[in-house]
């Protein structure tokens, strides 16, 4: 006779270190299965859009850095995007290939953050300490480029802060030709690692339609074979001159979205030696007065470069009365920010579409019938950073 | 892009009345609609097959305080097949309830949510409207226009109860919000010179 046994609820996070952040999940277990996964977020709610609001358009861009943390300059991106997009302003094309050389190594900061850490969570240590070595560098060049190793506040609307600094450019040449040997490295600990294998094959499957029906993007959807990537087919700055390769699974379980990152980083640094080969002489931000604020040399000299600065840095610049939805491809899928100005110097709304938030949502539907110890698993490979998720 | 605009008409053409207005800015088609019609037109834009709009990208309420109807709700889907991004936009009225888009598109449930959260706007047939983003027990809807920026309540550990405490704000100094827009525009020729 089968004995009563009586359901379990538990509770994970939010101080878990495999919850990825500070997320509280509800689970109704029976036994060791999951039966229901209710998650809890918004335990980092910083109220951003609400701040953003009360910003000029300028002081708003840090706050973009502070949503999806480990990969800052993307989520930048969308914003100055947008922004450029209302004022009609023409990038000059040397700040639309250092902004994708950023982009395109936050994504690497990203992809190696998540596929270690993944990693770490199904039981391998050792990747997490290889590849943290090789964001270190990454995050150097963030420090070289705009001061700060993680919050870099630098590109603007109409390009970018300031230029490359000297030498730089070889140097992250010289990181381009030794990483793909590191991918290597992590692939050997990881591809066909028997225990990496058991832990994520045929691990939270998701089928096409229901990628596409839990609006999932990136590697999420890629890895259900759907080959969507804005950076393909709605271009933004240059990615229509480069060439590179979109990898999508065929499974789309946790182990497909593996080798998408895995593939993905690779892409990168190829896109990054392109872009490096290409890099156009030339200014690096519009040099519109009313938008992008004057050297400092000109301020000295001329008046209306005075003037400029003072309002460019009290008032800041209007943008016109429109609306707008841009998207970018982050790191962990699209990153959209649906901006409305009124015409006065700070946004009336900007509402901003984060994809872990559409990510996380599925937990429950991803979850249901697994064992507890697959939802590391599967919040590892939904790359939850909490930071965009409760904004 | 042609294809949008072929596509605008398409859409223009079935759902015929039930739009109020449409256009094309920023490569985008922008329809207006009566909130009645939204489920009509979700299933339609998601279904036909000369629209395919299956991916719901975000759903948000715009908050407009000195209007008659106050929020705007705003819809964005995608289409892959196409390429092409919508935006479905109608008025509503405070405590208007509006229906769930959750049996079209399931992730739209945490997206009400968050509408409900931030909003205050209410969604019959939703199987779990909840808050999300704030706190347990939270009071007011934050991304309102006459929500204080600062917020009502703060929290801290208290030694003295040896647990965390809800207080009213207490601020040194008020959130100061300086008006640095000067009325002057300067000269128009100069401004169509900087245009160039």
């Amino acid at each position: 006779m089968a004995k009563e046994v009586k359901k379990l609820n538990l509770n994970f996070g939010p101080q878990h270190p495999a919850a990825h952040g500070v997320l509280r999940l509800i689970l109704q277990l029976d036994g060791e299965v999951v039966e229901k996964a209710d998650p809890h977020i918004g335990l980092l709610h910083r109220g951003t859009e609400k701040l953003i609001e009360n910003k000029t358009y300028a002081q708003a861009v840090p706050y973009f850095d502070r949503l999806d943390y480990v990969a800052p300059m993307n989520q930048e991106h969308a914003f100055a995007l947008a922004i450029e997009k209302i004022l009609k302003i023409n990038v000059p094309a040397r700040a639309q290939y250092i902004r994708v050389i950023f982009c395109e190594i936050g994504r690497i900061l990203s992809h190696i953050l998540n596929v270690t850490t993944q990693a770490m969570d199904v039981g391998a240590l050792t990747p997490t300490l290889w590849g943290f070595e090789e964001r270190e560098t990454l995050m150097g060049f963030y420090e070289k480029v705009s001061g700060s190793r993680l919050h870099a506040n630098y590109f603007r609307a109409g390009g970018v802060h300031q230029d490359l600094p000297k030498g730089l450019d070889s140097e992250i040449a010289e990181f381009c030709e030794k990483f793909p040997k590191i991918i290597d490295d992590l692939e050997t600990l990881l591809t066909d690692n028997r225990i990496f294998k058991q832990r994520n094959v045929d691990i939270g499957i998701v089928s096409k339609q229901d990628a596409l029906d839990y609006s999932f993007s990136g590697v999420m959807l890629r890895g259900s074979g759907v080959p969507w990537d804005l950076r393909k087919s709605q271009p933004y700055d240059c990615y229509e001159q480069l060439e590179f390769k979109i990898p999508v699974g065929k499974n789309g379980d946790c182990y497909d979205r593996y080798l998408c990152r895995i593939e993905e980083m690779r892409e990168s640094v190829n896109i990054i030696n392109q872009c490096l080969t290409n890099l156009p002489k030339g200014p690096i931000k519009t040099n519109d007065g009313k938008i992008s604020p004057p050297p400092k040399k000109e301020i000295k000299q001329s008046m209306e470069a005075l003037i400029h600065h003072f309002k460019l840095f009290t008032e800041g610049y209007r943008v016109d009365e429109d609306e707008i939805y841009t998207a970018v491809e982050a790191p962990k899928g699209e990153f959209g920010v649906y901006l409305i100005s009124d015409g006065s110097s700070k946004p009336y709304k900007c509402k901003i579409r984060a994809p872990g938030f559409s990510h996380l949502q599925a937990m429950d539907y991803l979850i249901k019938g697994h064992m507890l110890a697959d939802v590391p698993a599967v919040l590892g490979s939904m790359d939850i950073v909490f930071g965009e998720v409760d904004r | 892009m042609e294809n949008l605009e072929s596509l605008e008409k398409a859409i223009n053409s079935e759902l015929t009345t039930k739009i109020l207005s449409s256009k094309i800015k920023h490569d985008q088609i922008n329809i207006c609609i009566e909130d009645n019609n939204l489920i009509e037109v979700m299933i339609f834009l998601k279904t036909h097959s000369s629209t395919k709009f299956k991916q719901l990208i975000d759903i948000t309420a715009v908050d407009y305080p000195e209007r008659d109807k106050r929020f705007k709700m705003v819809y964005l889907l995608l289409s892959h097949e196409k390429n092409s991004r919508i935006k479905i936009e109608f008025d509503i009225k405070e405590g208007e309830i509006l229906s769930s888009l959750t049996s079209i598109f399931p992730s739209a449930n945490w997206m009400e949510r968050e509408v409900f959260d931030m909003y205050g706007v209410e969604f019959k047939d939703h199987p779990d409207l909840r808050r999300i983003l704030t706190d347990y027990g939270f009071k007011g809807h934050p991304l309102r226009k006459d929500f204080p920026l600062t917020g009502h309540n703060e929290v801290r550990y208290s030694e003295e109860d040896k647990k965390v405490i809800y207080e009213p704000v207490k601020l040194e100094q008020n959130y100061r919000n300086f008006d640095y827009e000067s009325p002057w525009e300067g000269t128009k020729y100069i401004k169509e010179q900087t245009k160039e």
